[in-house]
């Protein structure tokens, strides 16, 4: 990682000038030219350490999504979490060090379906889920701060 | 969700990201019917009113090499979780920090954080140094690191209309945990 592409990576991730020419503007600040930012980016995106230069938006409140923990017997761990994924809405699965050691996030268009979805997902398994829905959200996000080595 | 329907293709255009181009709104703006002015003034409406978070680089923490994540979960007293929620939040190394309901007597824990770090070590270090700032000896917790990553891909904001489809993209750990 170049000094340039460690600046790009951290100095920019919530403060992207929304002027006609941001990544002219970038360029004024880190001394290079806009080419070079520019290209910066997209081999940073290529490598997959830049998901992309954009919004972060705000959680969803339309619909319905609720975080959901299992507890899964361990020999059927990878089975119920390829059970799961099957499920369209669902997204960001872990396996946790945990005894609720399956969590994973489930969107749906409406509570009902939200509801359906985690039955279906129980009839399957034949294992309780633990619907844990988001209240209230404390996190302001200022992007995260990076450390080099 | 109290967007028109310009606002809704406008967000649909840029969720996956900003063109790399040298006038990136000009160009979203000429996909949606809206002139580069235009398109940057809704975009600094949807920043202003909090529909959009922040603008910029959106990193990927695993790739950068931060492997390591752990959710860790509090049981703090009712009448101060919306305190203690806001400080946590407040805390850079902090990527999420919701309220969620407790699930009596198996499930004590109301309020979640995601706590990244290069390693298993530093984050444990992350959460000492939080219990320190922000005055949480007293309250029981727990740490639950992940293991495998069986799926990780974010849910769209808005569904991109019928012409335009969108490409499932991977995203970041600190998104989309509803």
């Amino acid at each position: 990682m170049n000094t340039l592409e460690k600046r790009l990576l951290n100095d920019f991730q919530r403060n992207l000038p929304p002027s006609p020419t941001p990544f002219a503007d970038m360029a004024g600040e880190l001394g290079v030219t806009e080419e070079e930012v520019i290209s910066g980016l997209r081999t940073l995106t290529e490598r997959g350490v830049v998901s992309r230069v954009g919004p972060v938006f705000r959680p969803q409140r339309c619909g319905a999504s609720s975080l959901v923990a299992m507890t899964v017997p361990e020999a059927r761990l990878e089975a119920v979490a390829e059970l799961v994924n099957a499920f369209p809405g669902v997204n960001h699965n872990y396996e946790r060090e945990h005894r609720l050691n399956l969590w994973f996030v489930v969107t749906a268009d409406t509570r009902e379906h939200l509801q359906a979805l985690l039955q279906h997902i129980e009839q399957q398994t034949g294992l309780a889920t633990l619907p844990l829905p988001m209240q209230t959200e404390y996190h302001i996000d200022l992007g995260f701060p990076l450390q080099w080595d | 969700m109290g967007l028109t329907a310009r606002d809704q293709q406008l967000v649909a255009a840029i969720q996956g990201g900003l063109p790399l181009v040298s006038r990136p709104f000009a160009e979203i703006g000429a996909r949606i019917g809206l002139s580069e002015n235009e398109t940057i003034e809704r975009i600094q409406a949807l920043l202003a009113d909090g529909t959009i978070k922040r603008l910029g680089v959106v990193v990927r923490h695993h790739e950068l090499g931060y492997r390591a994540n752990a959710m860790t979960v509090w049981n703090i007293p009712d009448d101060q979780v919306d305190e203690l929620g806001r400080r946590i939040g407040g805390v850079n190394f902090v990527t999420l920090c919701y309220r969620r309901p407790r699930h009596l007597p198996d499930w004590p824990y109301n309020l979640f954080s995601m706590i990244h770090g290069q390693n298993r070590a530093a984050v444990l270090h992350n959460i000492e140094h939080l219990i320190e700032r922000c005055g949480l000896k007293a309250i029981q917790h727990e740490v639950l690191f992940s293991r495998r990553r069986f799926k990780q891909c974010g849910a769209h904001y808005i569904d991109a209309p019928p012409h335009q489809p969108v490409v499932a993209r991977m995203h970041s750990p600190s998104e989309g945990q509803a």
